[in-house]
């Protein structure tokens, strides 16, 4: 597993209070990790912080499973 | 009771009586205060009347959408972080509505409207991090009522009143609320510039028989941004001495 997935699925299991093994790369943030739509916007944020990329909203609407995010930030973080 | 102390305040449009009154009041309360304005000299002289200390001034004209996207990151920098944005800043260009042009209607929309549209967005961004905020927005009693001759203000304003209640119902899980006061009648130098017939026409319509004060205005947002108020959201205030009882 990647660095950055690493990352990406702790910030998840912080914000959303999920348990980590539930947080695999399919998992749907709203679907199957209950979170409702800010909890989204706010997990863009703070993958944006925490590895200091600017996410657009059209690409932060195509990350709805832990793995597009995953997938974005290794395309687009230094 | 309302203690502001250590919160981080933006006030928008606060060389106007209103908005300097609110600076004034949570300047008071204890609060760490960022004076947005269109005139540098009016906004010094306010940061030297508070006597400088929580006071930071930066200057801004919501006409321009740039200055608009720079001011809450510029706030925020100056304040080490932002808890409250009073959305204040207005402007009137009245005319009746057949002769009223588009200019007139767009930079009211603008300035009233889409400013405070942009800057609650920015402001609430880091509220949202920080899981707590305020956002006071400053309607009109016209907004409830209408008014001749200001279909654009009017429309800016219960627009305002939207805004608030929908932003309120998104943002309230994080602790942020979003309120409107609407004032009525306040005495400030417009109204001193009535005439006494303009003057008494007007209080004929306020079952209190007076102008309502800046201080007034400012109290009822003191308390909209202080902890105390954390269990209201979405609503609109309403300052006018009775004038509409909403």
């Amino acid at each position: 597993m990647s660095d950055i997935a690493d990352r990406v699925k702790k910030i998840v299991v912080e914000h959303l209070g999920v348990e980590a093994e539930k947080v695999t790369e399919n998992a749907n943030f709203i679907d199957d990790l209950g979170a409702d739509s800010l909890d989204t916007v706010e997990l863009v944020m703070a993958f944006e912080e925490e590895f200091n990329v600017e996410i657009p909203d059209d690409a932060a609407e195509t990350i709805q499973t832990v793995g597009d995010a995953i997938k974005f930030l290794e395309k687009n973080s230094a | 009771m309302f203690a502001l102390t250590g919160r981080k305040a933006l006030v928008t449009g606060a060389t106007g009586g209103l908005g300097g009154a609110i600076a004034r009041a949570f300047h008071a309360q204890g609060a760490d205060v960022a004076i947005s304005g269109t005139r540098r000299e009016a906004l010094d002289a306010l940061r030297a009347e508070l006597g400088g200390e929580r006071v930071h001034v930066v200057e801004a004209n919501l006409a321009d959408t740039a200055a608009v996207e720079g001011l809450v990151p510029a706030a925020e920098a100056a304040l080490g972080g932002l808890d409250i944005l009073v959305n204040n800043a207005g402007i009137t260009r009245d005319n009746l509505f057949l002769r009223m042009k588009d200019e007139e209607w767009d930079s009211v929309i603008a300035v009233n409207l889409t400013a405070a549209f942009r800057l609650s967005r920015a402001a609430v961004k880091g509220m949202m991090r920080r899981r707590y905020g305020r956002v006071v927005n400053i309607g009109s009693v016209v907004g409830s009522t209408g008014n001749a001759g200001q279909g654009n203000y009017a429309a800016a304003k219960a627009g305002l009143v939207g805004l608030t209640k929908a932003l309120a119902a998104e943002v309230a899980s994080r602790k942020i609320t979003v309120n409107c006061i609407a004032p009525g009648f306040i005495a400030s130098p417009m109204t001193d510039a009535l005439n006494e017939k303009q003057r008494d026409g007007i209080l004929a319509t306020v079952p209190m028989g007076r102008l309502g004060e800046g201080a007034e205005v400012a109290a009822a947002a003191v308390y909209l941004a202080s902890d105390e108020a954390g269990y209201v959201t979405g609503h609109t205030l309403h300052v006018n001495g009775g004038m509409a009882m909403l």
